[in-house]
Order: structure tokens, then C-alpha cells, then sequence
């Protein structure tokens, strides 16, 4: 259902006329207080990558708007073209993910990460984003179905919107001379895995289980991911993590809470 | 920019909540029209507020003493413990008269991506206050949005082992909003309504 239409408020010329509309469909990522009753809304969207928009009087609970502008919802939006910020005219929901991650923790605390990461990774605010937006939606849908622990899910996320990011990490090949492998060195800042001879010193030298958990995670091969012990899944993390934290200077705060 | 001290107050305002550049002018320039008797007063209740107001040992609660005014008062029932995340909702729930119980004040709720985990909130003073057994009936009032209802997740993951009683507001508080903005009626009948969480 669609909030009430109305006609979008010109600041610039102090009354009602017409401002540019468009519509799009998004997950929302992050919400911040703006004010007494307002919220600015970041989101990823499918064809504008991401926008920072402000929903207004959504904090007070008589908003029937507030609902669907939390994180995690997947929703279809029109927003009107504001100077600084665009503001949000109407909203639908497609898929209440917000509602089926916030009674169950540890898929909450993974989600959250996954909102984190494509905020950091999608970078400049309007530039279309369309793999990471069709990604972070695919994501959230098996956190939310419970279709793989919520762990794995998580960290094959973060594996591909590298790679979309263009930062694919090499699980197999040697990420310096491409010999074949399997190779025993991983060196986030080289890219992934590193033969003998280009190892590099300060490499990590995890189990041979951990990387082939790490290979199947970025190729969403869910059989063999699923297959994998504790021990390589808590390995895999930690990887995934410093090779995340390479790439992005700053690591994500969210990932120090995940619940797994 | 203005020169100096006009520039440190515009500065001061702008670091308050929901104040923006354009506000903290507008407040600014309105002090340095106002009467300097009004302003001396208001100066002096913000100094008075911060040196005289303590959070209650018990609680978390805003409190004048040791013991905030609830806990102190022995007409409370002493079974029931109503958990929220903030002083202010603590003065929403009052206002309903429908809740004869204690509080206790989490201090926020769990957000991660703002770097505030279980451990960030007072969870282990809550856990300390059910040590003796007198506590059987726990109501969630986290606010009803996304954080609220994660904290909510967590701690009945925390309780539920305990064999307490552990409820959470019915819905018809509509999702998305602070429990602060809630109005009477309707927090009333949430109480009313509670549910058993499972
Ligand atoms: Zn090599
Ligand atoms: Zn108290």
C-alpha cells in the first residue's frame, strides 16, 4: 500500500510546485535521527546505486510510513529530487526482511554486517550499482528463509561484493603469477593465495579445508560450503575479515558483534 | 563565521541532538536577544543538572539520590520488572498509570553498525538484579523497531533459560517508531495486551 500522494514541497521557492519524482526500488541500509520525527535513510538502490534520503515524521509511532523505512527492508520508493537530500514521497514494502532478522540474533547481527560492508563498498552516492543491489537482496532473502547458517551466508556475501568491488580474491590460482594451485600462503594485501615462490613474509597459512570453504563461498557452491567444520568456518571468517579490512582502510564495526 | 564566543555557542548548539548549523544560529541569536535574567537561569539549570542528577544504582533510571524515586517506593510491585532502553521511556509508561512494577534502564539498545554490543548496555546489572528470585514476570519494552526488537531477541535468548515469565508489548504500537512518541492510550493497551514470548 502506498503512503498518502502528495504534492512535494519546493524550499528553494518556498511553495508547492512540482519537483522532480522518480521512483526506484531498495534496501534500506541505515537510518539516522534527523531532527524531532524525521529520519535521513540511506539506501541502495537498484538503478541509482546509493541515496541518502530523508523520510519525514517517521519516529513518531502514528507513522504507518515508519515500518518500511527501517534497515533491512526491501522496498519500491518514490522520492522527490531535494537539494542536499532527496526526500522519500511514498513507500511500499516487497520483502519485510526487518521483521524476520529481528527475532533471530544471530541472523541480525550477520545482516547487519551485510548492510555495513555494501554502504563501505558501493562507494560514490548515484552511480548505478545493480550487481551489488541484486546481490545484498539475494543475501538477505537466505538469511531470512534460513536457507544456509547464517555464518556462511554472511562471508560468501562479503567475498562477492569484493569481487563485484572489484577486489576478487584468488582462492586457487597464485594471485601474483597465476601458477595453479592449491598453494598454502594467503596475503590479503596480494589478493588471496600466493605460490612458493611469491610468497610473501606475514602471510597467513591456513588449513587446506579453510581454503577450499573460502573458494566455494565466493562461487556459492552451497553443498561443499555446508560441508565444512567449525574449525575451517571460524578460519574462514577471521580471513574474510582482514582481506575485508584490507581493501576498505578501516575495518567494519558491525563485525566485532556477529553473533555466529 | 562569526568572531569567538557567538561562533562557540552557534558551535555548542550544533553539537545538541536534531539541531542542524541553521538551528544552533536561530538559538544563538535569539540568547543574545534575550533577557540576560532568563538566560542566567537557564545557564544555571544546565549546571544543576549535571552536577545534582545521578542514575540510580538499581535501575539506570535519572535519579536526585542513590535510589531513584520508583525503586525507593515500597507500594511497587516487586515481581515484575519492565525493561526499557531510556529514562524518557521509563516517563512514557508512567504516564499511562497502567504499570505497578520496576524498571530497568538498558541504556540504549543493541546497534551494531553504531558499535553498541550486549555488553555496552547494563545486561549484566539486569542479570544481577534476577539473582535472588524475587523478580518472576520480565516485560520487554524496547522500542518497537528494528534495534529494539533485535535487543528484545537477545535478551529472551538470555532469560528464557532463567524459568522466568518473559513478555513483550503487544503489537498496535506500530513498528518503526521511538516508545517515547507513543501516546497513552495506546502504550496502555499494549501493556494490557502483553504477550508471552517464545
Ligand atoms: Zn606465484
Ligand atoms: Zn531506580
Amino acid at each position: 500500500m502506498y503512503g498518502a500522494a502528495r504534492t512535494p514541497y519546493d524550499e528553494r521557492h518556498g511553495r508547492m510546485v512540482p519537483v522532480a519524482l522518480y521512483r526506484d526500488e531498495a534496501v534500506v541500509l541505515r537510518t539516522q535521527k534527523l531532527g524531532e520525527a524525521d529520519r535521513i535513510v540511506t539506501l541502495l538502490t537498484r538503478h541509482h546505486g546509493r541515496v541518502r534520503a530523508v523520510a519525514k515524521g517517521v519516529r513518531r509511532t502514528s507513522s504507518r510510513f515508519g515500518s518500511r523505512v527501517e534497515p533491512f527492508m526491501h522496498v519500491d520508493l518514490q522520492l522527490a529530487e531535494g537539494r542536499t537530500l532527496d526526500v522519500i514521497t511514498q513507500v511500499e514494502t516487497l520483502d519485510a526482511y526487518a521483521g524476520r532478522l529481528g527475532n533471530d540474533y544471530g541472523a541480525y547481527t550477520c545482516g547487519t554486517s551485510m548492510l555495513e560492508s555494501a554502504d563501505r563498498l558501493v562507494g560514490e552516492d548515484g552511480h548505478p550499482a545493480a550487481q551489488q543491489y541484486l546481490l545484498l537482496v539475494g543475501a538477505l532473502r537466505a538469511l531470512a528463509d534460513r536457507r544456509h547458517p547464517s555464518g556462511l551466508i554472511l562471508d560468501s556475501f562479503l567475498l562477492r561484493s569484493l569481487a563485484i568491488a572489484g577486489y576478487a580474491p584468488s582462492f586457487d590460482t597464485c594471485a601474483r603469477c597465476g601458477l595453479a594451485g592449491p598453494h598454502r600462503a594467503f596475503n590479503p594485501g596480494a589478493g588471496g593465495m600466493l605460490c612458493a615462490d611469491c610468497r610473501l613474509p606475514g602471510s597467513d597459512n591456513p588449513a587446506p579445508e579453510t581454503v577450499r570453504l573460502l573458494a566455494a563461498l565466493l562461487s556459492g557452491l552451497w553443498p561443499q560450503a555446508e560441508a565444512s567444520g567449525d574449525r575451517a568456518r571460524r578460519e574462514a571468517s577471521g580471513l574474510v575479515a582482514a582481506y575485508l579490512q584490507w581493501h576498505l582502510e578501516r575495518g567494519l564495526r558491525s563485525l566485532d558483534y556477529v553473533d555466529r | 563565521m562569526y568572531e569567538g564566543v557567538v561562533q562557540d555557542l552557534i558551535d555548542e548548539l550544533g553539537r545538541l541532538p536534531g539541531i542542524g548549523p541553521k538551528s544552533a544560529q536561530r538559538i544563538a541569536f535569539y540568547l543574545l536577544d534575550a533577557d540576560p535574567v532568563d538566560v542566567r537561569r537557564f545557564a544555571d539549570v544546565l549546571i544543576e543538572v549535571k552536577e545534582k542528577v545521578r542514575f540510580c544504582a538499581t535501575c539506570g533510571n535519572v535519579a536526585e539520590s542513590e535510589t531513584c524515586r520508583i525503586c525507593a517506593d515500597p507500594r511497587r510491585d516487586q515481581s515484575v520488572l519492565c525493561v526499557v532502553e531510556e529514562s524518557k521511556d521509563v516517563v512514557a509508561i508512567e504516564r499511562t498509570r497502567e504499570f505497578r512494577g520496576r524498571y530497568h534502564v538498558l541504556g540504549g539498545a543493541i546497534s551494531p553498525i553504531d558499535g553498541r554490543g550486549p555488553d555496552d548496555l547494563r545486561i549484566r546489572e539486569l542479570m544481577q538484579r534476577l539473582a535472588d528470585g524475587a523478580i518472576t514476570e520480565i516485560i520487554l519494552a524496547t522500542d518497537p523497531n528494528l534495534e529494539g526488537e533485535a535487543t528484545a531477541t537477545y535478551l529472551t535468548r538470555l532469560l528464557k533459560p532463567l524459568g522466568l515469565r518473559v513478555t513483550r508489548l503487544a503489537s498496535g504500537l506500530p513498528v518503526g517508531g521511538d516508545l517515547e512518541y507513543a501516546d497513552e492510550v495506546t502504550l496502555g493497551r499494549a501493556f494490557e495486551g502483553r504477550r508471552t514470548v517464545d
